[in-house]
């Protein structure tokens, strides 16, 4: 499918992004009731802008494309949106809002009250957040760096769980 | 939802009881991640709230986001449309519309001053459909009725789906119901008033539609009367794009009596009926209708439908509901048609965060009963 055909059909969701003000107000209800809704939202926004472009919404939904089978000239280029370590990288980026290459507890907790509620109680949420914690911080220093989440990642299929088939 | 927490076995010493232990995967967080952003590229609501997409071009520009440039002979095509629909169409429809509106507001108004007789019930059934009759052919509809053995009888009510005020138009043209609304102003306001004499409809003030045992009553006590007309009562609440069906409101019923359940479809390909009312208003839709192709639409009636036995008014609604949909081919949906307007309950998002956590935690249930049992019956070394 050409490149206009694709921004046709994403132009009428993309309107529905337009405006970071929108966030708490969200326009598309199935995004409401996903726990982590306002995360992802803020995800295609860059740091300090108001606005999305729609090059720039182009770029984050192609983290969810497929991994390409390799190519001779694909080593050749820089590390793409859709390989496994750019999904990675998403996916690090959810929990590091702060952008400061580390996730620290607090941050770990944030995600885990998002997605779980007032359906554990806090201490549970701390132990679960903690026996995370020690899991995968490999250098003791109390928060899990991209390379530590990597490696406790390192046994999931992000090819399949990261992936959707746009434009049928 | 499927589970994404992954279990670490390992043994203890010689035993072979394996103690599993609750692990938050870091990754648990990229199924959310991955149905947000599912979300946000298609989702059921937006799409049924939005014009629907037509697959060729039926020659108006509303149909299609971006004006296809593809030669010469397009354009003028579409621009002898535009003289036709706008030149031609338009003014007649226009004129037979206010000739019709005209006519009905006094004819109904004098039928409302004969003395409460068999007479005066007759002559504003006639006035009535004569109205309607005069509106239809304005919008130049087509209307086909299937199953006219189903039409709706006296004393129960009408529920169909809604994708625009001229449903009532449509409906009403083969059969007289009683329509149930807010009091307007204006000119609504004066044809109102005009309907009401010569025929029994239920018209709220605005107050009184918030309470909602007053509109209870009020339609129970027509329905109860079998001489009465049939009520129509679209059940969504508002405007949907003709897709799909979305929730009914179980307030109608809870009434008890007969439903005759009514199926509307357009054919878009003549012109787009869905009144997006928070994109513009009604005068602005009536003149985008009159200004398509035609109106072409499909009427199907269904068998009238019971409450049953050990059944409770949501559940019927959604078997009337599931009905409705299947008759006419459009999509089944859950979602609330109040959605266009308001945000999603905070209870949606619990009910996911519930699913989650009983994953997590089930399996931390798990581990503390084989703990426990671990415990009852020690291994020996």
């Amino acid at each position: 499918l050409s490149f206009l055909e694709c921004s046709w059909r994403f132009c009428g969701r993309f309107k529905a992004l337009w405006m970071k003000a929108a966030l708490p107000d969200f326009k598309i209800r199935e995004l409401t009731e996903n726990p982590i809704g306002g995360r992802i939202i803020a995800a295609f926004f860059p740091p300090e802008k108001e606005r999305l472009d729609f090059p720039s919404f182009v770029r984050i939904l192609a983290h969810f494309r497929p991994i390409g089978k390799n190519r001779s000239r694909d080593r050749a280029q820089p590390e793409q949106a859709n390989s496994r370590t750019g999904k990675l990288k998403f996916a690090f980026e959810l929990y590091d809002q702060d952008r400061d290459g580390k996730i620290s507890r607090e941050e770990l907790l944030q995600v885990l009250r998002a997605m779980l509620g007032l359906q554990v109680t806090e201490e549970q949420l701390r132990s679960i957040a903690e026996r995370a914690i020690q899991e995968a911080d490999l250098d003791g220093d109390g928060a899990i760096s991209f390379d530590e989440f990597k490696k406790s990642l390192e046994k999931v299929d992000m090819e399949h769980k990261m992936n959707i088939r746009f434009l049928k | 939802m499927t589970a994404c927490v992954t279990l670490k076995p390992h043994t203890k010493g010689k035993g072979t009881i394996r103690r599993s232990e609750p692990q938050f995967d870091m990754g648990d967080v990229i199924y959310f991640c991955r149905k947000g952003v599912e979300s946000i590229i298609d989702d059921e609501v937006t799409k049924s709230f939005s014009a629907q997409e037509l697959e060729s071009w039926n020659l108006l520009t509303r149909s299609i986001r971006r004006f296809p440039h593809r030669g010469l002979r397009l354009t003028l095509l579409w621009g002898l449309g535009v003289l036709i629909r706008y030149g031609i169409l338009l003014p007649l429809r226009v004129i037979l519309a206010v000739t019709g509106i005209f006519l009905f507001v006094i004819l109904s108004t004098s039928v409302g001053f004969l003395p409460n007789s068999k007479l005066r019930f007759f002559l504003g059934e006639k006035v009535h459909l004569m109205g309607y009759r005069f509106c239809v052919k304005s919008l130049t509809a087509f209307i086909t009725y299937h199953n006219s053995e189903n039409r709706p009888k006296n004393g129960s009510i009408c529920v169909a789906n809604h994708t625009t005020p001229l449903d009532v138009i449509i409906l009403a043209n083969d059969r007289c119901y009683s329509l149930v609304g807010q009091v307007h102003r204006g000119l609504l306001g004066l044809i109102q008033r005009a309907m009401v004499k010569s025929s029994p409809h239920i018209w709220f003030e605005r107050a009184e539609v918030k309470d909602r045992h007053l509109v209870a009553k009020r339609l129970c006590d027509h329905a109860a009367d079998k001489t009465k007309q049939p009520i129509l009562i679209f059940p969504e609440g508002t405007c949907v794009n003709n897709t799909s069906v979305m929730m009914f409101k179980k307030g109608s019923f809870e009434i008890g009596c007969t439903i005759f359940p009514v199926a509307i479809k357009y054919d878009f390909r003549f012109g787009d009926a869905y009144w997006n009312s928070s994109k513009f208003g009604l005068v602005h839709h009536l003149l985008r209708i009159m200004s398509s192709w035609a109106l072409v639409c499909s009427v199907w009636y269904l068998p009238p439908m019971n409450r049953e036995e050990g059944e409770d008014a949501v559940q019927f609604a959604k078997r009337v509901k599931a009905a409705l949909a299947a008759q006419a081919g459009l999509a089944d949906l859950t979602w609330d048609g109040g959605l266009k307007r308001t945000k999603v309950k905070d209870a949606f998002k619990e009910e996911q965060q519930r699913l989650y956590s009983e994953i997590l935690l089930k399996v931390h249930q798990t581990q503390k009963q084989e703990k426990c049992f671990e415990d009852e019956t020690p291994e020996g070394d």
